[in-house]
This record gives structure tokens, sequence and C-alpha cells, in this order.
């Protein structure tokens, strides 16, 4: 984290949004957004993430709850008085304005002397790497190099915070890529907050400090990235994030702080909890299809899981089985395409193995 | 790919050369011919329609506005004699006897009357001089008249002996004239040939500019009327929109008639509106609003705002309403962002509608005849009335022709200010 400065330099506090005065989009949203910190919002589509910026930036009413940035209030003041930037996803660049207007546009209304622009949208048009585009309209350049005088343009005011809703949703795969890294650059090198909103989680796990799971209306988990993959906490974060199998089991036991599970066929496995430890409940555990591994391998895992062969995909770099278990629970496992991937023939039976701490068991609602 | 064979020889042929064979010229020469005839063909029956519907008539008009062959081909006679007349005192005794000769032969076809109206263009109150002489002219013996035509045309009417009225003659005889284009630019010609103002009526010149202020309110006022609906409209959820723009194309589905003689219902003196302003006690007396100025621009307002509105309309529809909101995240207030971000984007719109509602409104004709009374009348109204009661239609077609050239010199002040490229209509 390139966090340098308060904890809470942005915080949410139970903010609450109605469109209709009937349904809740936004529940009860509260978070901590440290200074200089890359914060992403990931979620799917409708849950509320555009709201949520729109919000901060003042383009929507909060119905219930405070936001402070910096320590003021911000709830109610005008979008136009907030010094925040913002990076639209469909760019919003000025039609009618070449590129270097559009870069002084935020210069000019804040009144800077006429020399002090000039100078700044050259060196921000460096920094984008466009100098020889200055004279340019938007409509004359190609969509990568929009976004990034869309973002020179958030930039050169020098917000403090700066909101960026989808902004690389409209680009192709290999553009996105670079632009991501763009701006990473830009994050490090002018060290302003970022509030990123995607539903990219592949971007979202690549770019961010922190990301905040979001589903209907409520945060599910904000955490870093390496702690949102490998621990979960819960059910729709560990299916949201990456791939995971879902094995339905029955609590039996505890056991050191874990929980003992028995699944279809009367095996049993070992794996953490967060919301269920009850005896005699239902739950589901959710391993990852590469941290689950085909016997024969050094056996030194605690979970042990019996499966049938079903089929195998051939990926290129890996290789992913297809199993069942006896109640019909279908389990993926990845495993790397070296000479020792295993073959079997439909119906086999097979051992899957795995370690204890990437097992998890949720609560089945 | 069993057409690979016959492509391979002709690009083994050729070779790797970029240039094109003599015979691969002529082919593409024809090719390109023979796309230019199917399309000239598919456009041709349009071009002949514009040619018989609008080349035609314009030029017509155009031409109408010099030529004036009337007089010419009435009293011929006269006119060769009077071409050598110095222009001074009374003319040649020959000259008076023909111009008698005409006249009888005139009464006689009862053309005298046209006669009298063409001259009386050039010297008001000529025209009675024609009438009379004529008339009596009639009863005379054609031999007499051939002896002593001169002094029976003197006693028919004294008049004849005013070199004012020969002049007049002389000048209604031109074939080809300016004078109408003088009169409809208030000018006039004098014995020696200068120019000078008219020294009779001047109407058309004010006439003109009260046109143009007029059609210049009305475009203000739908520009005022138009832009916030516009706006809204663009900016509504689409079920909203569409209902409302069913109100806005509501004019052009009802009869124009209709929806004028709608304004002479409410504006008349004891119509809706004046009875409200009266009955609430805001006017005690009814007030003059029909047949007016008034009441022209407000039932034009109403009849034109819808060209003012769709291409605003739809223009902003295209507008990205991020816009807005990344102007003011980056400090600018609402109202200068406005001015600086959204309102240029619309100007495509504002210049369709404007120029449309202008121009449109500098030729209106039902509503000011309508509604416009003496004081709302505009200069359509007045080349209608030189076509269909003064039968003037040199001077209509000048004043229409003088109408056209002013709106081309509009538009072209207009593409240089704005540009056309910035026009969009739908
Ligand atoms: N202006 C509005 N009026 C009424 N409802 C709205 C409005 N804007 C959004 N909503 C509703 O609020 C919910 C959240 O919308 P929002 O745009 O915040 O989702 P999102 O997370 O940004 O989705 P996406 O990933 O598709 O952009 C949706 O159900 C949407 O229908
Ligand atoms: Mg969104």
């Amino acid at each position: 984290m390139s966090t340098d400065g308060a904890l809470d330099f942005l915080r949410f506090a139970n903010i609450q949004k109605s469109y209709d005065q009937k349904t809740m989009v936004v529940k009860d949203f509260s978070l901590d957004v440290a200074k200089g910190e890359f914060l992403t919002l990931l979620g799917p589509s409708g849950s509320g993430k555009t709201t949520v910026l729109m919000m901060m930036a003042g383009f929507e009413s909060v119905t219930h709850g405070e936001i402070l940035l910096d320590g003021h209030p911000i709830t109610r003041t005008a979008p136009y008085k907030r010094n925040i930037g913002m990076v639209f996803q469909n760019y919003a660049l000025f039609p009618h304005m070449s590129i270097a207007e559009n870069l002084a546009y935020p210069l000019k209304v804040r009144k800077l002397a006429k020399a002090d622009i000039a100078q700044k949208v050259e060196k921000f048009l460096q920094l984008i790497e466009l100098e020889d585009f200055a004279g340019r309209m938007p409509a004359q350049l190609s969509g990568g190099q929009r976004q990034r005088v869309a973002l020179a343009r958030a930039l050169i005011f020098s917000p403090s915070l700066v909101l960026m809703d989808e902004p690389l949703g409209a680009l192709d795969k290999k553009l996105r890529e670079q632009m991501q890294l763009e701006i990473m650059r830009l994050h490090k090198k002018l060290g302003f907050t970022v509030i990123y909103v995607t539903h990219d989680q592949t971007e979202a796990l690549t770019m961010s400090d922190r990301i905040a799971v979001f589903n209907d209306g409520v945060v599910q988990q904000c955490a870093a990235p390496e702690v949102l993959y490998e621990q979960p906490a819960n059910a729709f974060v560990a299916d949201f994030i990456g791939e995971n199998n879902f094995v339905p089991g029955k609590i039996v036991g505890l056991d050191e702080g874990m929980v003992r599970i028995e699944i279809a066929g009367g095996e049993e496995i070992i794996a953490m909890h967060s919301d269920c430890d009850v005896i005699g409940t239902k739950c589901r555990v959710s391993i990852r299809p590469e941290k689950m591994f085909i016997l024969p391998s050094e056996h030194t895992f605690a979970n042990k899981i019996t499966v049938k062969f079903l089929a195998r995909l051939y990926v290129g770099d890996y290789i992913r089985y297809f199993f069942e278990l006896p109640d019909k629970t279908e389990v993926v496992v990845k495993v790397l395409n070296d000479h020792e991937a295993p073959k079997f023939g439909e119906g086999d039976e097979a051992h899957l193995i795995s370690r204890r701490k990437d097992c998890f068991a949720f609560a089945v609602t | 790919m069993n057409d690979t064979p016959t492509i391979a020889p002709v690009a083994l042929e050729r070779g790797t050369s970029d240039v094109l064979t003599k015979a691969e010229i002529r082919l593409a020469h024809r090719e390109v011919r023979r796309h230019k005839m199917v399309a000239f063909a598919l456009v041709v029956p349009l071009l002949l329609f514009l040619f018989f519907s609008f080349v035609a008539p314009i030029a017509t008009m155009l031409h109408r506005g010099f030529y004036s062959p009337v007089v010419a081909q009435l009293i011929p006679n006269t006119l060769q004699s009077l071409a050598t007349w110095d222009g001074q005192g009374q003319p040649d005794d020959a000259v008076l006897t023909n111009m008698a000769i005409d006249l009888k032969r005139l009464a006689a076809d009862r053309t005298s009357g046209k006669l009298a109206a063409e001259i009386n263009r050039n010297k008001p109150g000529a025209s009675s001089v024609v009438k009379s002489s004529a008339r009596k002219l009639r009863r005379t013996d054609d031999a007499d008249l051939a002896q002593n035509g001169a002094t029976l045309l003197l006693a028919a009417n004294k008049a004849w002996a005013d070199p004012l009225m020969w002049r007049a003659v002389q000048k209604s005889g031109d074939t080809y004239t300016d004078g109408f284009y003088l009169t409809a630019l208030d000018l006039e010609r004098t014995f020696e040939g200068e120019l000078q103002i008219r020294e009779a009526t001047q109407i058309y010149i004010k006439l003109y500019t009260k046109t143009l202020r007029m059609a210049l309110i009305i475009t203000l006022m739908c520009l005022i009327l138009g832009y916030p609906l516009a706006y809204y409209l663009a900016n509504a959820p689409s079920k909203t929109a569409n209902l409302l723009m069913i109100f806005v194309l509501l004019p052009f589905w009802t009869s124009l008639l209709v929806r004028t003689t709608a304004w002479i219902a409410l504006l008349q003196t004891n119509g809706v509106v004046n009875s409200f302003l009266t009955g609430v006690g805001i006017t005690s007396e009814p007030l003059d609003m029909l047949y007016t100025e008034f009441s022209t621009i407000i039932a034009m307002t109403h009849i034109l705002l819808p060209f003012m509105i769709l291409p605003l309309y739809s223009v902003m529809k295209g507008i990205d309403p991020t816009l807005m909101r990344a102007a003011m995240s980056m400090g600018a207030r609402p109202i200068p962002a406005f001015i600086k971000i959204y309102l240029p984007n619309t100007m495509p719109g504002l210049s369709a509608g404007a120029l449309l509602v202008f121009i449109i409104s500098v030729g209106y004709y039902i509503t000011p005849a309508l509604v416009g009374g003496t004081d709302g009348q505009m200069i359509s109204n007045i080349i209608a009335f030189h076509m269909q009661q003064s039968n003037n239609w040199g001077l209509a077609a000048a004043l229409g022709s003088m109408l056209l050239i002013l709106i081309l010199t509009l538009y072209w002040v207009y593409d240089h200010l704005v540009g056309t490229d910035n026009i969009k209509l739908g």
C-alpha cells in the first residue's frame, strides 16, 4: 500500500441511497479510504458502484449518511466545490475543444495565469506522451489516446481525490492492459487517492491497494487483493473473485479453531470458517481449483476427498480436470501443464487433496 | 476454389508491376463512366421535377421583374414615332395622331383600361386621362382621325400637351425596364436617368425592414421558448419525452388554417384572452390584440416553434450528458459550464432552427394575412396584393426577387459567420 497519510482521508459513514424512496440501491455503505490509496469498488452490474461514485462527486444526493473528505463533511457540498477529479467511461472530452483546450479548461475555471496554464498543459501532455496532439480535436484521437487525455484532464488541477468509473470499459483487452499500467504509473508518480470502479476483477486485482467487493448495496469485504482471493469473507466473495468449487457438507465438529465437515460420500474435511460454527448445520466448503491436487502427489495435506473422473479440458498452460462427488457436485481442479499431468479414463476413481487453510466453510443461505 | 485458375493467368501476365496496362485503364474508365451514368439516371426524375417546379418558376420571376411588354404590344405605332422625340415640349403631331388612332382601336377592343393602368404606374392620375380620351375618340370617324388626330386628341384631354404625360407613355413603352426593381427599392429614375428616392409613397423598404424585424422577433421567441423545452425533452425519460414530443408535433398534424383561426378566437376583442383579462380585472377595456403586429408574431411563433425544437432536440439528444458533469467536477459552476460546454455543442441545432424559422417567417403569407390586419402585414402580403389585386405582376416579381436576394444574402452572411457545416437539421 502506498498510503502515506491519514487512514480516514475519505470516510463514508452509513451511506444509504434510494432513487425512488422505496427501494434502497445502496443499503449501508461504510468505508474508510487512506490518503494516496488506490481503492477499487468491484461488484456485479447494478450493485450500486456508479451510484456511490456519483454521490461522492456530488451528482446524486445522499439519502442518508455522511461523506467526509479530509475530516470535512461534503455530503451537501456542490459538485464544483468539491475539488474531486473524475474520469468517465465514455471519456466525456469536450468535442468542440482541442486536446490542449480540454486540458486547460479546469485551470481556466480556476482563473490561473495564462503562462501557468500553458506550462501545466505542456507538462501533462508530456506525462501522457501526447505532446504532438495538442492541437487535435478529440474526434481525431483513438480510444486509448482519448482516455489518456481524460485522465490527464482529471489530474491537471491536482485534486487530492480522483474518481474513475469504468474508465477502461470501452477499450479492447490489450489497450486496457496498457492503460492499467499507465494509470498505475501516474498514481505512483503523483500520489493522488483513487476510487476506481470496475466489474473486471482481473483489473481490480492487478491495480488496487484494496478492493471493496460490492453487492446488493452492501460492502461484502474490503481488503487487499491477496486477502480477498486467499481468504474470502463470505460465499459471495469466494464465488465472485476468481473461480471456486463449492462442496456441500455438514458440520460435525470443531477442531483447533477450524470446523470439521462431513461431505457426500462420508469423507471428512477440515476447513477455515467465518460465518458458521454450529455443529449439525449445513454448509458449503469452497476450494479453489488450483489449490487442489490429484493423487499421487506427496501427501502431506490434511484434506482428502474421493471423486469420480468426468472429463479433462486442455487449456494450454494448464489443464482443467472435472470430477464429481457421489452427490453429483462437480469439482474442478487446475493442474499445470507439465509432463506429470495425470491421465484418467471416464468413471475412474481419483483422490483430491488440499490444505486446510485453503478450505473455507460458509453458511448456506 | 475452382475460380483460381481463371484468375491466375492475369496475375501472372501483370507480374509484380503496380502500373496498369492501357487496356486496364480503359476498363477502369468505362467502369467509372458506367457508375456515373447509373447515378445520373437515378437522379434525372428529381432534376426534371426541380427544374419545372423550382428553377423555371424562379427564372420566370426574375425575368418578369424586368419584362413589361403590355404597352409595347398595345400602342406599337405611337411608341415607334415617339422614339425620335427629344423629351422637351409637345411631341410631333404625327405622334399625337398615332396615339389617337391607337386609343380608338383600344377603346373598340376594350383594352384601353389595361393601357391606362400601365401608364398610371409611371404617372399617377394618367389613368383617367387615357380612359376618358379613349372613350371620346371611340366615336370619331377613321378618316377624320387620320387627318386631325392630334387636334382630336388634345380636344379629348388637354393633358396630352404635357410632356410629362408623354414621358410616362415612353417609359411604360419599354419592354425591358428596371422600373419595377427601382419601385421595389422605393427609388425612381428622373427623365435625365438619375436615380432618386421615389417622390410618391415610399413603403417597400419600410416593409422589408419591418418584415426582417418581425422575423427576428419570431426567431428569438422560438429560441427562448424552444431551447429549454428541447433541453427538457432531450433529457427526460423516453416515455415523458415521447408524450411531450406529440404535443410539439401536434401543430404539424392540424391544418394551418385551423391553428390560425384558433388564434383569432383567442385574441379577438371579446375573445378568450380579453374575457379573462377583463374578468380578472387586469384591464377594464378589452385590448386590441387581433389584427396587429403582436398577433402576427404570437401566431407565427406558435406555428414555427416545431421548426426550432426539432433540430435542437436532435442535436441535444446526441450530446453526452456527462459533459456537464465533467465540467462541474473540474470546478465549473453550472451556468459558466452551460455557456462554455453545452451551448457550443448545441450550436448546429440552434443555427439550423434559427435559420429555418427566420427564413420561413420572412416569406410567410397566410398568418399575417389572416390575423395581421394592416399593421401586421409582411412583404409576402404585398407581393400577393400586387399579383391578385393591382395586377402588377412586374412589381410582384421584382419584390419577390428582392426577397430571394435578401434571403440568399443573409444566408451568405450567416455562412461566413457561423459556417453551414455547423447546421444539423435532424
Ligand atoms: N438515476 C436513477 N434513477 C433510478 N434508478 C437508478 C438510477 N441510476 C441507477 N439506478 C438503479 O440503481 C441501481 C444501481 O445502479 P448503478 O448504476 O449504481 O450500478 P453499477 O454498479 O454502476 O452497475 P454497472 O456495473 O452496470 O455500471 C440499479 O438497479 C439501477 O437500476
Ligand atoms: Mg456503473
